[in-house]
Parts: structure tokens; sequence; C-alpha cells
């Protein structure tokens, strides 16, 4: 187990006053919040900063922390000290149900104890499940079946609370856009104290994909298009999810016009259509005759791309 | 637990045209009656029906109602900062799948 220092996740310093530790928290929440932040690993980052929120917020539990000092140097593992944690009485609750919900350290200085009364709601019926997942856009487009590994709260022999990871292999329908749901009936875990199992619910987004942005429904494919095909129109291929077609780029057609295909985007109900949004790609003047056809147009057209500008 | 991949399973998928009513919405996201109320009071949600009790609200909202609910409990705002939050946010996410992340999106390449 690793050492956590909990004042450099937080970005403060050993003796930070407790308006200090509410500030960061607050600017730190606001950007790794999941529902906020596009970083890849907010999630990751949200519950750090909320386990170190969770005990320095605490005075009980910051001065236990501070008993610690710094901890081993240069990630060697850590142990907390035998006579850890006497003289504490750790009471409170984190600003969130589940507070160090998978860290070992966490876990170690505070146990069970520390946790929040999130799960105590014992005998109750059986409780549903959320989580979010994440799929490829061809699952959509195409409708497929894809396995997903879970992080489970379960009870072990000796009645203690781990995690465990459980594989779940769920058809994804066709159609299915990016913040559905997905109900799973009696799919849910059964938590601590409760009979049977309540149903999961899975919240689905897209992976990003090569070629195609998504938005609701409808999907936006950036097509490169040569400077006389845009100007004189031009029939060119586009791949679209059911496959290429031809599209009649028309002609005087410009960098960002933007060429609906309908129904060709996501096949939910109704289906979304597939926007080509052109780019002009320039040949690059890489050979005699490239220059003198770029030195021909330069010497023949009076044309000035900064007329907008007015210089 | 078996390492073997589980039989398949498929489920009931919510969109659009999923009407669902207070107390099946409230179940769904798990989110308590009152809160979706004052949601709907705030206009993040938008049912359809005019009485409290004839209200249909849409399957696609569900996670809007859960990110409303998480933003307020974990950043310390109110249902109006909730709102505004939201608001943005969405203006964000379809301004980001229109131009991904470059700074001038595709304005590097305008006419």
């Amino acid at each position: 187990m690793k050492f956590k220092d909990y004042y450099a996740v937080m970005g403060l310093a050993r003796d930070a006053t407790q308006q200090q530790i509410k500030q960061a928290y607050r600017k730190l929440a606001r950007k790794y919040h999941p529902d906020v932040s596009k970083e890849a690993d907010a999630e990751q980052q949200f519950k750090d900063v909320g386990e170190a929120y969770a005990v320095l917020q605490d005075p009980e539990k910051r001065a236990a922390y501070d008993q610690l000092g710094s901890g081993p140097k240069g990630g060697e593992e850590f142990r907390p000290p035998p006579d850890w944690g006497t003289g504490f009485e750790f009471s409170g609750a984190g600003p969130d149900g589940d507070v160090g919900g998978d860290s070992d350290f966490f876990e170690a200085l505070f146990g069970q104890r520390g946790r929040a009364g999130a799960r105590s709601s014992r005998n109750a019926a059986p409780a549903d499940h959320h989580a979010r997942v994440m799929v490829d856009l061809e699952a959509s487009l195409q409708g497929a079946t894809r396995v997903f590994s879970l992080r489970v709260p379960e009870l072990d022999a000796q009645g203690r609370l781990v995690t465990v990871e459980r594989q779940l292999n769920v058809k994804i329908p066709k159609g299915i856009r990016a913040g559905q749901q997905i109900r799973l009936a009696g799919q849910g875990f059964s938590a601590p104290g409760q009979s049977g199992a309540g149903d999961l619910y899975l919240e689905v987004g897209f992976q990003p994909h090569r070629l195609y942005r998504v938005d609701g429904s409808d999907l936006y494919l950036e097509l490169p298009v040569a400077p006389w095909e845009a100007a004189l129109g031009a029939s060119v291929p586009v791949p679209t999810p059911g496959g290429t077609v031809q599209l009649k780029v028309p002609a005087g057609s410009h960098g960002g016009t933007t060429l609906r295909l309908k129904s060709r985007g996501i096949p939910s109900s109704p289906p979304g259509d597939l926007y080509a949004v052109l780019g002009i790609a320039l040949p690059a003047a890489d050979s005699d005759v490239a220059k003198s056809l770029y030195t021909q147009m330069a010497a023949a057209l009076p044309f000035n791309p900064r007329a907008a500008l007015g210089v | 637990m078996s390492s073997k991949i589980p039989s398949e399973v498929s489920g009931f998928l919510y969109t659009s045209e999923t009407l669902l009513t207070l107390d099946e919405f409230s179940r769904v996201c798990a989110v308590e009656r009152r809160q979706i109320i004052e949601l709907v009071e705030e206009g993040v949600l938008t049912p359809v029906g005019a009485q409290l009790e004839e209200w249909r609200l849409p399957g696609d909202s569900l996670r809007r109602a859960q990110t409303a609910v998480r933003l307020q409990r974990d950043l310390g705002v109110n249902l109006a900062g909730v709102a505004l939050a939201m608001e943005l946010m969405d203006e964000l996410e379809r301004l980001r799948s229109l131009f991904g992340n470059h700074p001038f999106g595709r304005a590097g390449r305008m006419p």
C-alpha cells in the first residue's frame, strides 16, 4: 500500500487553514467533477480529491493523519503504525456517501468507521444500481454485444466489504445514443443486508471515433476535398456507417460548407443524419508541375483572400 | 465467481419516446420525487402534461436529473446555479461535438 499525501493531492501546505482546505476542495471538485470535466482521468482525480477532503476537512481525522508525518520517501510501502488511531474517534461523515470507496489507504487508516452511513439501508428492498459504461460507436450503428467489467461491493467470508470485479455481457441496442440508459432487470447486485437483486441501469457513452463526431443522433464527418472539387463541383466518395456513398459537392463550395446525408447517422428512431463538413486540402507544391500551376494561378487570378480583413 | 464470460443479457432502452410518470422516473434515476419537482420548476427537466399527476418525463432526460443532483451535492451550488451550469455545459458539449477541441475549430479553414 502506498502512502497518500492528501495535502499534495489538494495542492495545499501542511499548515493550511480549514477555510483554505474548503476553498481548494471546491475549486478542484469543479475542475474534476466527472459531469463537468473532459479530462480522461477526471473520475479518479475527483475520487482522490474527495478522499483527501474527507480526511482534511474533519479536524479529528486530520489530526490523526498529521501524526503520520509526510510518509515514507520515494513511494515505499506504507503501513499504519501499531498504535495508529488510538485516542481518535472517527465519527464524522464525508461530503458524499462513498468517500474512499476503493482506496486501500483510506480503508487502512479509517476503516469502515470512517465511511459515511450510505450503506446502512439494512433490510431494505433490493436497491437499483447505476453504472456508466463506454462503448464504441459501431455498437450503436450496428447493434452489438459488449462485455463490461463492473466493480461491485460485496461481503467476503469474514463479513468485510470488499470490491470484486464482475463481468457482464450486454446486448447494446442498435441506435442507442450517448447518455441513454439500459435497464437490466434483476441484474443489480445484492448489497449487504438486502435480499435479492434490484435492477442495474447502464448509462452508455461513446468512445471517441476515428471518423465521426457525435451530436445526439447526428454524426459529423470532416471531408477533405481538393480545391478544384470545391470550386468546380464534383462527386466524391464518403465513408458512411452503412458503407461508401457518392456525394455531390456543389460548385462554389468552400471550407466549412456542410452537406447533409439524410438518415445516415445513428439508426435511432427517427434516424439521425450524417453531416459532411468540407475541408479544403491543398496539394503540396513539391514538383515542377505543381509549382508551375500555382504560379500560373497567382499570376492569372485577381484573388485577395484577405479582402474581408480590409488589407 | 466464474471467470468465464456470462451469457448475454439484454435490457430495456430508455429513449426520448419512453414517457415516464414522476414515480417511474424517480425510481429509474434514483433521484427523489421532491428533487425532480424542483428540477422541473427550475426548467432543468421538461415534462409533458400540465398537472403533476399527468406529468410524463422522457427517458432520455434521466441522465440530466442525475447530473443535476450530483452537481448540487458535490459542488455546493444551488438549483439556479445548477440550471445555469447545465445550460452552459449543453452548449459547450454541442460546440465540442461540432468543432472538436481545436481552439478555432474549423474556423482555421473558413472561407
